[in-house]
């Protein structure tokens, strides 16, 4: 789906179902140099399951056009205006990794516009190696390489997808390969640059927040110093996932995401 | 600088794909021998009928066997999926049907295997989609046939029976300057001695049955998406870029993006077509695959051995491999192929037909059949067989001379395939 936004075109998974206003809309926000289809094991599913399910390629990502947003807070008051304008209320926030801080600081700039938050890959502070920030830079594909080596857990490296005939580290390794120029490092620059300050204290809606125990990007204990900021939150743990959880562990994360989202 | 820690290729030939059984620890890979598979309820089943969420329905789609051979492959091959089935034909025909419909267009390399030139230039005009053949080697020629129509220009790592190095990243280049994939048939190269999809290729198809299985005992074939090409950056792919009705309205570019080729091709094209792999195929396969890489090191140790030894034999007029520097594609192929440039070479032999048709009945060790890529060395005289009733004028149209004997190189011990080629070369020249 597509629609117009502050004169870019703004595309949308939405499982390939019309937009139901008299549905509960869930909108998912997707991480660092990716886009909509990190979401493509749950979109169709909520869509089919009591929800509207948007899955937004953020501007200059996947298949929106438009200019990057080059820091969290602008990522976060464009997302707020874009939720104004779809005209569906506040909105079931879901956010993955860079996803995840947009997620926060929108809940926390514009409260009226989210009703829930689910994070998957969170946490307060994302510092970036910085060899990787410099690959990123030079646009090399070590920056994809390193994204996907360490976004997944061991499992995933080897096998386990639950998807029959699709390998899991290429998929991820094509999706930021096929980020244009300078995406990946406006993100991860973006992530690094970013401080959460007192985030707690500015989000009033409900959490939840998903960890795996194999995420080496935002690992169990730094996802553990961003819940413990807040009160009410719930915390879910993935033994034996990475980063790439919606893709590592599809079955595991549509069951908390419904339970989570009504 | 940091480096990625990937598996190498030789672990991903054994592991990729593949964990313990969970319920029976098994180490190796279970065949499961089943057609269908039961549903959680009915809600799961139908989920997994819409495509909400993945799973196996029925062999025919998929099945826990041949997926762990698909994942294997796309991770060898560096693709975000791959499609298992039942030959090289059923998988470069399921490619072509994902692709294109009634009225589009294919350019095609023409030193390509017989059975992929006929479809191409036979059968699938009658379904509306034709091809225009070109010199592999010409870059303008591959520009000038493009036109409005044209959908995906396809060509064989290693042409055939000239062995032509296909230039990949020049004729990927003009692919995607005309808003087009590149598919390729890697049989003869496999992913040890070429990675396709890293030097641009888009789509990466094998006849599994030849260096992939080694063992000559199963057929098979695959399509595997290199996830690099933007389906949904024109009008040209509707099948992957519009709604389909086949699965209430989805799109399969905007839900699954890079992996659209992979979930068409199996959602569609197995569910409709058919020309699914058995299990038990699936399991011989990855006997094979488990041992690629060392099977094609020795195959190449051996092909320079025998091209040593033919190049000094009397009864050889020429010999024809990438790795002979008189081969026009000597430099692309040290440039491209840098561990080898395969098992499968031609010579000629002194006495033409004839000579070709006494060599052939007096090898004892290779075997004479119409196949390549065995674990065990294969010859053929075209001239006295598969192109037997053509002209000597039509046999070199062909590209194949009177005088053309094909080999593709075993793993035996050299020294015997060496001494098997030269008491039958002996023997052919006494006519």
């Amino acid at each position: 789906m597509d629609l117009e936004f502050q004169g870019i075109t703004v595309n949308f998974a939405t499982g390939g179902v019309e937009i139901d206003h008299s549905q509960p809309p869930v909108l998912m926000v997707h991480g660092a140099g990716m886009d909509r289809t990190v979401w493509s094991q749950q979109t169709r599913y909520l869509a089919h399951h009591g929800f509207s399910a948007m899955a937004v390629d953020l501007p200059g990502h996947g298949d929106s056009s438009g200019e990057l947003l080059s820091t969290i807070d602008e990522m976060a008051d464009w997302l707020a205006g874009l939720i104004r304008s779809l005209d569906l209320g506040p909105v079931r926030l879901v956010g993955h990794s860079m996803g995840c801080l947009i997620a926060l600081e929108t809940a926390a700039r514009h409260g009226d516009v989210t009703e829930r938050l689910v994070l998957m890959g969170a946490a307060a502070a994302m510092p970036v190696h910085p060899d990787l920030l410099g690959a990123a830079e030079r646009n090399e594909i070590l920056a994809p390489q390193l994204m996907t080596a360490w976004a997944h857990g061991t499992r995933a490296h080897i096998a386990g997808n639950p998807t029959p005939g699709l390998w899991m580290r290429s998929g991820c390794q094509a999706l930021l390969e096929r980020a244009a120029d300078g995406v990946i490092y406006n993100d991860l620059f973006a992530c690094s640059s970013y401080e959460a300050g007192d985030i707690a204290g500015q989000v009033k809606c409900p959490i939840t927040v998903i960890v795996g125990s194999e995420d080496k990007m935002t690992p169990p204990k730094a996802t553990a110093q961003l819940v413990a900021g807040f009160s009410e939150v719930e915390l879910l743990h993935l033994e034996g996932i990475g980063h790439m959880m919606m893709l590592e562990a599809p079955d595991q994360i549509r069951e908390m995401m419904l339970t989570a989202l009504q | 600088m940091v480096e990625p820690d990937y598996l190498k290729f030789d672990t991903l030939s054994l592991h990729a794909g593949q964990e313990p059984d969970p319920t029976t620890g098994s180490r190796g890979v279970p065949i499961y021998q089943t057609t269908s598979y039961s549903f959680v309820d009915t809600e799961q089943a139908a989920g997994l009928f819409n495509l909400e969420q993945p799973g196996h329905i029925y062999s025919r789609i998929s099945n826990p066997t041949v997926a762990v051979l698909e994942e294997r492959l796309a991770a060898l091959e560096g693709g975000v999926g791959a499609v298992f089935t039942a030959s090289g034909m059923a998988a470069f025909h399921l490619a072509c049907a994902t692709i294109m419909s009634a009225g589009n267009h294919v350019v095609a390399s023409r030193n390509i295997y017989g059975g992929s030139h006929n479809m191409l230039n036979l059968t699938m005009p009658r379904f509306g989609i034709n091809t225009t053949f070109v010199d592999p080697r010409d870059p303008d020629a591959w520009r000038a046939a493009i036109t409005d129509d044209t959908r995906v220009l396809f060509a064989e790592t290693l042409g055939n029976p000239g062995i032509e190095v296909l230039n990949v990243p020049v004729i990927a280049e003009i692919a995607h300057e005309h808003g087009l994939p590149l598919m390729l048939d890697a049989t003869f190269t496999t992913p040890y001695l070429m990675k396709p999809i890293e030097l641009g290729a888009d789509i990466v198809m094998h006849s599994v049955t030849k260096f992939l299985g080694g063992h000559g005992i199963a057929l098979g074939g695959v399509v595997v998406d290199g996830g690099r090409f933007d389906w949904a950056a024109s009008d040209k792919f509707p099948t992957l870029s519009e709604p389909y009705d086949g699965y209430h309205g989805i799109s399969f570019a905007e839900e699954y993006g890079h992996q659209a080729l992979s979930m068409r091709a199996r959602a569609e094209g197995l569910r409709d077509f058919g020309a699914a792999m058995s299990p038990a195929n699936a399991f011989h396969l990855l006997q094979g695959v488990e041992t690629l890489p060392l099977r094609m090191r020795r195959h190449v140790e051996n092909t320079t051995a025998v091209i040593e030894f033919l190049e000094e034999n009397e009864a050889v007029s020429w010999v024809s491999h990438p790795s002979v520097s008189s081969h026009p594609d000597h430099e692309l192929a040290k440039e491209l192929l840098p561990k080898g440039a395969g098992a499968i070479l031609s010579f000629g032999i002194t006495g033409g037909r004839e000579a070709g048709r006494r060599f052939i009945e007096n090898v004892q060790l290779a075997s004479h059949v119409a196949n390549v890529g065995d674990a065990k060395t294969l010859v053929i005289h075209p001239a006295s067989t598969t192109h037997q009733q053509l002209s000597a004028e039509d046999l070199a149209a062909a590209g194949v001379g009177e005088d053309l004997i094909r080999l593709s190189v075993g793993l035996e011990d050299p020294e015997d395939i060496i001494n098997d080629l030269a008491r039958a070369l002996r023997a052919s020249q006494k006519g």
